[in-house]
């Protein structure tokens, strides 16, 4: 995500309201948006840029198995082949008490795997610095971004002008 | 938008906040030097740690030997502080995870500052086991890792070992629950920055810019992390309390134990997060976000919680006597009777009792009542744990081996150091930090805000026929909408929203706008006399108001000084001196 020379032409609008109007209108006149930035999650966003809606959860469920697996294996594993030990007089493999343990490397497995992969799907992190097409896009702004190079500069401005978009501006990140 | 307005719910943002507004209010609080109050508070807390880490230090260099536990007592003020700063961790996973699967909308003015709670309570609660163990310099052999010691593993069947799984399981899943809810309020603190604080926060949100597809997944990953953090939080405290239901001494063996523990974890939680916030809110100004709608939401959870608490302990007495076991009845017995008998009424006092008080909706919406129960309630579930723990060990099987146990001021010192930990941790905390998450009160402003609901609403949606207004006849109600907004502003400038000062509400607002008191200024210049006259003839029951402040509020109001008006509201009490 970091610089990639792309010459974006940009409009900030005052409320989400007023943007997902102007959305709504781009999408009549088949302009391609480049992306939207909006300074919190606005709900009804998606269906209009048509994303698709985000498979984190699939992957979340794969690494939860990975987790059950790991600790139920491991345990018995180690507490039938490895080093095999009678507590209390209850058999070596003794499920029931297994399953607090599996329980929970399943839900740490979940969340570390999900969260990392969250960042790294998105290009963000630790040290990751990305050019903001304007500072207020996360205080009250709400961007529409176009990418010059896939429309035509001066009808993306009279879009963005006529659907009451307050600054227009044109900027490389 | 499709903003769903509740009539019904009280407005959780006061103060007709535009979006700017919220960012302004919650990042200020980062951007200016620290107060007084911060400065003082920082000390002591530090302090305080410094004299936990010397305790720390001289438990290590000469051993368990300083505490006072003995052969019948191995458990004292070690585990009572581990589980009683592990149950109020709890509270912080209860709003972030579970109301956000419950929708509900209040949790976003105190969730941030509730997950930052839990980690450092947990912070506080993993130190116990840690030094508790005496040969500190090992405990990593607590963890299952191929060793050279043949190679030998823990426990698994052992409910203290679940607990280490549970404990740093739950840690790791607070912690970047917390953190990616974080990162984008860190974004908006960073685009605000200049120079090295710019570098520090470009760090800390990772590159944030707030892309769409960035906000879908990040919504997707916080719904995700809330529905297993749910289930999480109920084991961590079943599993503590398989720390003692799993063993066979009397008062411990019991089935009860983990919803009862679960219970008096939320318990304590939300007690420890009321009495933080309402520190927080006075001394951050964040009235207006963390309102008494809040505050009331929060203590009606301590009620049911509280009134689960006190079910469980009088089962556990009816179940002692019913069992017909004696060595059970001799334990609820000693607990109640015994030589510690001060402890358990202490608990029966704090945890039975004094959550009562909050069936009554004024003391639920009161300030002074809440701060002070939601302290009487963290005594009480220390003084639970206590008397679990200490109180059942202290008299044994054997009469020969009975002993009596107090603490060492090493062990108390070692509490007193983790208070002084926690508070140091949350201090810092709210000096980086937005204390209040910044992304997520603006996305329930519309439906929330005190503009849109509420009775000073302002704004009306024209939505109620659902969404479909894409059809072009939506550009001409849009424009009706506009003009009627101008019209309703206008007609605002020349009668003043008399509600915004305190002890007005809508019905003597009525009654002071039919008599021609329409203005602020027409208000300032009424003596309290005329108006008293007008209550009195206006139509209504107006015994409880006192118009005594209204000229003075409405003097400082028609001249715009709101900062003056609203010191003055803080020392009025419901408009009066």
């Amino acid at each position: 995500m970091a610089n990639t020379n792309t010459q974006v032409i940009y409009g900030l609008y005052d409320d989400e309201e007023i943007m997902l109007k102007a959305i709504r209108k781009a999408n009549d006149l088949h302009l391609n948006i480049m992306d939207v930035y909006t300074p919190f999650p606005v709900h009804g966003l998606d269906p209009l840029l048509g994303l698709s809606e985000s498979r984190l959860h699939i992957a979340g469920f794969i690494y939860g198995m990975l987790g059950t697996l790991t600790a139920f294996l491991g345990m018995t594993w180690i507490f039938t082949k490895d080093w095999p030990v009678i507590f209390g007089g209850k058999p070596y493999w003794s499920v029931p008490a297994f399953i607090p343990i599996t329980f929970e490397l399943t839900v740490l497995f979940a969340a570390i795997g999900m969260t990392f992969t969250f960042y790294i799907v998105c290009g963000l992190g630790p040290g990751v610095t990305n050019e903001m097409l304007d500072d207020r896009i996360t205080d009250d702004k709400f961007c529409i971004a176009f990418d010059e190079s896939e429309v035509n500069s001066s009808e993306v401005e009279s879009f963005l002008s006529s659907t009451g978009a307050s600054e227009i501006n044109k900027k490389i990140i | 938008m499709s903003a769903v307005v509740s009539q019904i719910r009280e407005p959780l943002v006061r103060g007709h906040k535009s979006y700017h507004d919220i960012t302004e209010d919650l990042v200020s609080p980062t951007e200016r030097a620290p107060g007084v109050g911060w400065v003082i508070g920082f000390i002591i807390s530090i302090s305080l740690l410094g004299f936990g880490l010397f305790c720390i230090t001289w438990t290590i260099w000469h051993g368990i030997g300083t505490w006072d536990l003995n052969r019948t007592v191995g458990w004292g003020w070690d585990i009572t502080n581990f589980v009683w700063w592990i149950g109020i961790g709890h509270a912080g996973t209860l709003i972030s995870a579970i109301l956000l699967l419950f929708r509900q909308k209040w949790r976003t003015g105190v969730n941030r500052a509730a997950e930052a709670m839990t980690i450092f309570a947990v912070i506080c609660a993993a130190l116990f086991p840690g030094i508790h163990v005496g040969r500190a310099w090992v405990v990593f052999y607590f963890f299952p890792y191929p060793n050279t010691r043949g190679p030998i593993w823990p426990n698994f069947n052992s409910p203290l070992l679940w607990d280490l799984f549970a404990i740093s399981t739950y840690f790791t899943v607070s912690l970047l629950f917390w953190y990616t809810g974080l990162v984008p309020d860190f974004a908006t603190v960073r685009d605000r920055a200049k120079g090295f604080r710019k570098k520090i926060y470009n760090f800390l949100s990772f590159g944030w810019v707030g892309s769409a597809k960035h906000w879908q997944r990040w919504e997707a990953l916080s719904l995700v992390l809330a529905g297993i953090a749910t289930p999480l939080v109920l084991s961590v405290h079943t599993i503590v309390s398989f720390d003692f239901a799993t063993s066979v001494i009397p008062g411990w063996h019991t089935t009860i134990f983990p919803p009862y523990f679960v219970a008096g974890a939320i318990f304590s939680g939300f007690a420890m997060v009321l009495t933080l916030m309402l520190i927080v809110r006075k001394l951050l100004s964040l009235e207006e976000y963390i309102t008494l709608e809040h505050v009331e939401s929060m203590n009606k959870v301590i009620l049911a919680t509280g009134s689960i608490v006190g079910v469980a302990y009088l089962t556990e007495l009816f179940v002692a006597w019913y069992s017909g076991y004696v060595y059970e009845q001799f334990a609820f017995f000693n607990r109640a009777l015994g030589p510690y008998w001060w402890s358990y009424f202490g608990m029966m006092f704090c945890n039975v009792l004094s959550p009562q008080f909050f069936w009554s909706r004024k003391i639920r919406r009161s300030v002074a009542w809440t701060f002070f129960l939601s302290i009487v309630i963290n005594i009480g579930m220390w003084f639970e744990r206590f008397v679990i723990i200490a109180t059942t060990l202290a008299r044994d099987y054997l009469p020969s081996s009975w002993s009596y146990y107090s603490p060492t001021w090493v062990e108390m010192g070692i509490f007193i150091g983790t208070l002084g930990l926690f508070f140091t941790l949350f201090l810092i905390f709210v000096r980086v930090a937005p204390v209040v998450a910044i992304a997520e009160v603006k996305s329930i402003l519309k439906s929330s805000g005190d503009q849109y609901c509420g009775p000073d609403a302002v704004h009306h949606h024209h939505d109620d026929h659902g969404h479909n207004h894409e059809d072009h006849s939506s550009e001409v109600e849009e424009a009706k909408t506009a003009i009627e907004e101008k019209v309703a502003t206008v007609v605002e400038s020349l009668e003043d929203n008399l509600k915004k000062l305190e002890g007005i509400g809508p019905k003597v607002e009525a009654a002071l706008k039919t008599a021609g008191v329409k203005t602020f200024a027409a208000l300032a210049e009424t003596d309290t006399d005329t108006l008293q006259k007008i209550l009195d003839e206006g139509e209504g029951n107006f015994m409880g108001n006192s118009p005594e402040s209204w000229p003075h509020q409405a003097k400082l109001a028609s001249e715009g000084k709101w900062d003056e008006l609203e010191k003055l509201q803080d020392e009025l009490q419901g408009g009066k001196y």
